[in-house]
């Protein structure tokens, strides 16, 4: 008797699954893999995702788990080529990650027009869940509004009531300075004023000293990635921290304290939805994490693609499909529950929703070794954490 | 104080400085392409690399060796020029009987190559690098906070430019170098081991960027894409000069700091591309560069 491959290949697969039909899934991670928010995630992203696969044991309840990954260089037209690639040829089902603001937008339309899923993790505008939102599309991780809410609130209630910004000249930039600068007026602050740095940067020295000069108490950094680090880096040689000027860093990342050093970052206020060393949970699942990332700490991206990766399967095993509409649908229908970010769920505009925290880095003497750099400040709880459902303009919210 | 186009006065002493110091590293690194393309006829895209090289290698001597910035001033730009001069004798010797863009190709991958092995290695979000303490503080000038270390990179950038043009310009080797590009025959004859002049040139230029990358580690992060940000910036610094001219490369490489520096004030948004701007101008107008002649 002649059996040709394929049929005793499905045959076996389908005796390992252990159900009657397996499911194939095709999962893409694009992010950025060269360039400044690589570290941030980058292959750290794609080996979340793999330890999802493997966590949820996905091969045991009949679900077959492909993860491809490619490297958009932080530009939305290479994003979208390789987005339309990703769905049109490569069978892909859900795209992952995609940090870049500008770059993200652009995957969340193709997204919607090829009626895929798109798990955002590393993006911050919070115009992905607002007048951009779509039915295909989960922003998981954090966002412009989230950062406002929680850096911005923070510095205003301790007296910083004046505020400059110097922000990436994106959209990104844009969104996260719009946010704050809401938050500081709503509060009481004034922005004295604002300059748009070229993305990405090298030599903020320029606009710092325009910062210096408006005299505002705050200078807020409406930016990411190594723009933050190098104009942290130039405010502390040009004196002005030393000269009584606060920085707010919107958004920063464990890895841009990593690259700073504590002696520069100390005493800096940020939020964020993960830290290794929060729990029991984070911890168990950073130090894994860790040994296959060359012993370097995962991001809160890192944390989001890996909850998002999950949260997906479990929607595919309850479902039993690959079709966006069903699975969107569960996933906004269950509630998520993962190690990283505790309980939470998918609202209706789809952003997910969990607590925040707001750090302060500590000084090298409080640090007990490496990694060790937060301390935490306080829990934004989850319902206060994001922008509430009816003020984000998505017309996915009746 | 008075104000200049609704700007105080003192403000833009201050972006006018810091222009010069930024026109510093352009003024560097371009002297280093123009030496290499007015003596080889390479043009050198691993330039940015082999600057980007200097700022890894110095931090790797204070990390691994701990041997200090002072001494690394002067290790680095030999180590990275020995490099160079690998470079040059394994592969880029090999090119100079073919047109520009074989060498144009073979620099471009080599740079791809050196920063792919970088960044495996270290990561994008970059290495600190102190600041030396002899250097750490700064000046208060009254217009601004001048810190100590950049107006050390003005005057070390100045010295080694003009340093450089004269040995090129007004010694008898530079005088050789010269002769060597015009009439490489000729000069051998008198008994001058021309390819070994040409080699040493190559090995020269790439210890001028590993100079500037030294002199950019304690300011800017050392990170594998520092000099690829870099290098096409530069690229324009000296189509604007005039391709191979020594002078024009050193003036232009300020001048264009301070040009952008200014349009950092009034027009941030517009002070990436600048510098393209004015060289499409000049390409226009002088297609031999403001100081180049014409070919």
């Amino acid at each position: 008797m002649k059996i040709s491959t394929p049929i005793l290949a499905l045959a076996m697969a389908t005796a390992m699954a252990g159900s009657a039909y397996a499911i194939d899934v095709k999962i893409g991670v694009l992010n950025d893999r060269s360039g400044i928010y690589a570290d941030l995630s980058g292959e750290g992203s794609v080996i979340a995702a793999q330890m999802a696969v493997e966590d949820f044991m996905a091969a045991d309840k009949g679900i077959n788990v492909e993860i491809i990954s490619a490297d958009h260089q932080n530009k939305p037209d290479v994003a979208s080529t390789i987005a339309r690639q990703w769905y049109d040829e490569e069978g892909v089902h859900a795209i992952f990650d995609v940090p870049t603001s500008s770059a993200a937008l652009a995957v969340n339309e193709i997204t919607r027009e090829k009626d895929r899923i798109f798990i955002n993790s590393g993006a911050g505008s919070a115009d992905l869940t607002g007048p951009q939102c779509s039915p295909n599309t989960i922003h998981w991780t954090y966002d412009t509004w989230a950062l406002a809410n929680g850096t911005g609130s923070a510095m205003v209630e301790t007296g910083a009531d004046s505020w400059f910004f110097l922000t990436a000249d994106y959209a990104f930039g844009h969104a996260l300075e719009t946010d704050t600068a809401a938050v500081v007026e709503a509060a009481g602050g004034e922005v004295l004023g604002t300059v748009r740095h070229p993305f990405p940067g090298q030599d903020f020295s320029s606009y710092l000293l325009q910062a210096q000069s408006s005299g505002a108490k705050v200078i807020g950094l409406a930016n990411a990635g190594g723009d933050t680090i190098n104009a942290i880096k130039q405010a502390s040689e040009f004196g002005i921290t030393q000269s009584g000027q606060s920085l707010a860093a919107l958004l920063m990342f464990i890895t841009d304290v990593h690259a700073l050093g504590l002696e520069t970052a100390q005493g800096l206020v940020l939020t964020e939805s993960f830290y290794w060393d929060l729990n029991d949970g984070t911890r168990e699942w950073s130090q894994r994490f860790a040994e296959q990332n060359d012993g370097d700490m995962p991001t809160m991206v890192h944390a989001g693609v890996y909850a998002g990766v999950l949260h997906y399967l479990k929607a595919i095993e309850e479902t039993q499909s690959v079709e966006a509409g069903p699975v969107m649908d569960a996933m906004k229908a269950m509630p998520t529950s993962d190690p990283l970010f505790g309980q939470g769920e998918v609202r209706a505009d789809g952003r997910k929703i969990h607590d925040m925290y707001l750090f302060r880095v500590k000084s090298p003497d409080q640090s007990e070794g490496p990694w060790d750099y937060y301390e935490l400040g306080y829990t934004i709880p989850a319902a206060n954490a994001f922008r509430p459902l009816d003020q984000g303009g998505c017309e996915l919210v009746e | 104080m008075f104000e200049i186009f609704g700007i105080p006065a003192a403000a833009l002493f201050g972006q006018l400085l810091l222009g010069l110091i930024n026109g510093s590293f352009y003024a560097l690194l371009s002297l280093g392409l123009a030496v290499i393309f007015g003596l080889l006829n390479i043009i050198n895209f691993t330039h940015g690399a082999q600057y980007m090289m200097g700022a890894f290698v110095a931090w790797m001597l204070l990390t691994y060796v701990g041997i200090p910035y002072w001494w690394a001033l002067l290790l680095v730009p030999v180590i990275v020029g020995a490099t160079g001069i690998v470079i040059e004798r394994l592969m880029i010797s090999r090119l100079y009987h073919l047109d520009h863009l074989y060498g144009l190709l073979l620099t471009f991958g080599l740079a791809l190559i050196i920063q792919g092995l970088f960044r495996n290695q270290y990561g994008v979000s970059g290495l600190a690098y102190t600041i030396p303490s002899q250097l750490q503080g700064g000046t208060n000038l009254g217009f601004m906070f001048l810190p100590n270390y950049r107006a050390w990179v003005v005057v070390a950038s100045v010295v080694v430019c003009f340093g450089t043009w004269f040995l090129i310009e007004k010694t008898p080797l530079g005088a050789y170098l010269r002769a060597a590009t015009e009439n490489p025959t000729m000069v051998g004859a008198f008994g001058i081991n021309v390819p070994r002049l040409i080699t040493l040139t190559y090995g020269f230029g790439v210890g001028l960027a590993a100079l500037a990358g030294v002199l950019a580690a304690p300011i800017y992060s050392v990170n594998p894409n520092m000099g690829a940000d870099l290098i096409i910036v530069v690229f324009a610094v000296v189509v604007i000069g005039g391709m191979g001219s020594i002078l024009g490369a050193i003036l232009t490489g300020f001048g264009l700091g301070i040009v952008e520096g200014l349009t950092r004030v009034f027009y941030p948004e517009g002070s990436a591309v600048v510098i393209f701007v004015i060289m499409a101008i000049v390409l226009l107008v002088k297609p031999a560069g403001l100081f180049g002649r014409t070919v």
